[in-house]
């Protein structure tokens, strides 16, 4: 395909929060409804100057809580509008219903989660806890190692949810990079709106032609009024899962397109920094995976062969994909900001899933850092791995319980 | 032929009488009407029309005399609670049909 590409660099000095902003102004969102939350505010403040200064032509809907600005978005991708939400911590947990609620009617509703650890106690700072407590609600969840990525993930996020019609969660480390500045390139108007085109809703409330959506919708297939067979509740929930499974070539074919126009190619579920010779494999997911590069390089100094799967993509998870990176490898070891009490990190969880009946027989180690914003440090990083090859002679493949790095 | 070919992905339907199923299968009382009670009928002219109006399934005509269509009364019990003359009343559905019949 041949297309004439505008390639103004345009590098501004960012923090994760107005990255996310213009993405968000460059998609041409129509409806936006947020509620302030430490530390997602800004992002929506941004835009409600870009609202109020005509420099987006959208509507700005303020609401009472979370629950309603995502009941707002939904409504209003019901009626075809682009929609944009941003919340963190609480503020995700208390959309949970209307998460599932999003997918359930196939919107798709584009949300920023600025990742923030979960109370009790109080806490404002950093972890994962809060988007992976809502894996499961049926959305598209993107991780951004850095804010070229956030901008980036929010502007291909709105292709890739009006493609599959699946909600999309673009999630981002609080503080780490929703507060920190460092240099982006904001693309062109032009190049965006070549990029993505107006959005195109499956369904709409119209007056003129009255239909009734997401109606009480029992166990079995039930014939219409019109004598067709349309679906019960279950074939609804396998269509879901069926566009989830199915949206991994979207996601990457949105990613490669974004490459052509952008120079940044996004055509991966994973980032892999020298898988092609490791043996060793550091797996984290945001803006851990940044720091995870760090310690590769300094495992490689000391004559380790360590590469970093960064996970990009966790839900849909690629499985497949994951399996390919890690055929080589005899340690992986997945450094986690979240924890499945009872069990392990989440990402670890799914690792394991991967790799279950394939002939790799790679030790597992899985560590738990960085929870309620506590520093993570390469060096930190490379002690965890030099202790997990030395567990290497013990013996067993996995650890009944993932180890921490805090001071207890 | 599996329900893909309704071509939906979200649940969805056109208003339509019975868009969400025979709702007269969920009844267990029967709706019966004393006609020389009901105003409309006495006074043989429109009048109160409270059940037409209330009724939920919207399964009351607004007529002389008033009709229920029993394929889609769920057997509420709203219609004899709003109505001025008392004159419909709710029988247990199992005394109203003998057993064996629907």
């Amino acid at each position: 395909m041949s297309r004439k590409i505008t390639r103004k660099a345009s590098g501004w000095i960012l923090d994760g929060n107005h990255a996310a902003a213009q993405g968000v102004k460059l998609s041409r969102v129509q409806v936006i409804a947020a509620y302030p939350i430490t530390p997602q505010s800004p992002v929506t403040e941004t835009l409600s100057e870009f609202v109020e200064g005509g420099k987006l032509d959208a509507e700005y809907i303020a609401v009472e809580s979370e629950h309603s600005a995502l009941a707002v978005c939904t409504s209003a991708s019901m009626v075809g509008a682009r929609t944009f939400t941003a919340t963190s911590a609480h503020g995700l947990a208390y959309m949970h219903e209307m998460l599932h609620w999003a997918a359930g009617a196939r919107l798709p509703v584009v949300l920023a989660c600025v990742n923030r650890a979960m109370g009790a106690p109080w806490n404002v700072l950093n972890d994962q806890q809060d988007s992976i407590s809502q894996r499961d609600t049926g959305w598209i969840q993107i991780y951004a190692r850095n804010n070229q990525e956030i901008i980036d993930s929010v502007i291909q996020a709105y292709k890739i949810a009006e493609s599959v019609y699946v909600p999309v969660m673009v999630c981002y480390d609080g503080y780490v990079l929703s507060h920190t500045e460092m240099p982006v390139d904001v693309p062109s108007q032009e190049n965006v709106d070549r990029f993505l085109p107006p959005y195109k809703p499956h369904t709409i409330l119209d007056p003129a032609n009255p239909k009734n959506y997401n109606l009480v919708t029992l166990a079995n297939p039930r014939v219409n009024a019109e004598g067709v067979l349309c679906h019960g509740y279950m074939e609804l929930r396998y269509l879901l899962q069926e566009a989830l499974q199915n949206s991994r070539e979207t996601i990457i074919r949105a990613g490669q397109e974004f490459g052509e126009l952008f120079g940044r190619s996004y055509a991966n579920m994973f980032w892999e920094d020298r898988l092609d010779d490791a043996d060793i494999v550091i797996v984290a997911m945001g803006s851990l995976a940044m720091e995870a590069i760090v310690a590769a390089d300094m495992l490689r100094e000391a004559g380790h062969k360590v590469g970093v799967l960064g996970l990009r993509v966790f839900r849909p998870f690629p499985k497949a994909d994951v399996l390919k990176a890690l055929k080589k490898s005899r340690l992986v070891v997945v450094f986690d900001k979240n924890i499945s009490y009872g069990l392990e990190g989440a990402t670890c969880s799914e690792i394991k899933s991967a790799l279950y009946g394939s002939p790799i027989n790679a030790v597992i180690r899985n560590f738990i850092v960085g929870l309620g914003g506590r520093d993570v440090k390469a060096r930190e990083l490379v002690a965890a791995v030099n202790k997990s090859l030395s567990s290497l002679k013990e013996g067993g493949l996995t650890q009944e319980y993932p180890e921490w790095l805090c001071a207890i | 032929m599996g329900t893909r070919d309704c071509q939906h992905i979200c649940s969805e339907s056109s208003p339509a009488i019975g868009e969400a199923g025979t709702t007269g299968e969920w009844r267990d009382a029967f709706p019966v009407i004393d006609q020389e009670k009901c105003l409309p009928v006495r006074q043989n002219k429109p009048s109160c029309f409270l059940c037409w109006l209330y009724c939920p399934d919207a399964v009351i005509s607004r007529t002389i005399p008033i009709r229920i269509n029993m394929q889609y009364c769920k057997g509420c019990g709203i219609c004899a609670q709003v109505c001025p003359a008392c004159a419909i009343t709710m029988v247990n559905e199992e005394e109203f049909c003998p057993s064996g019949t629907d």
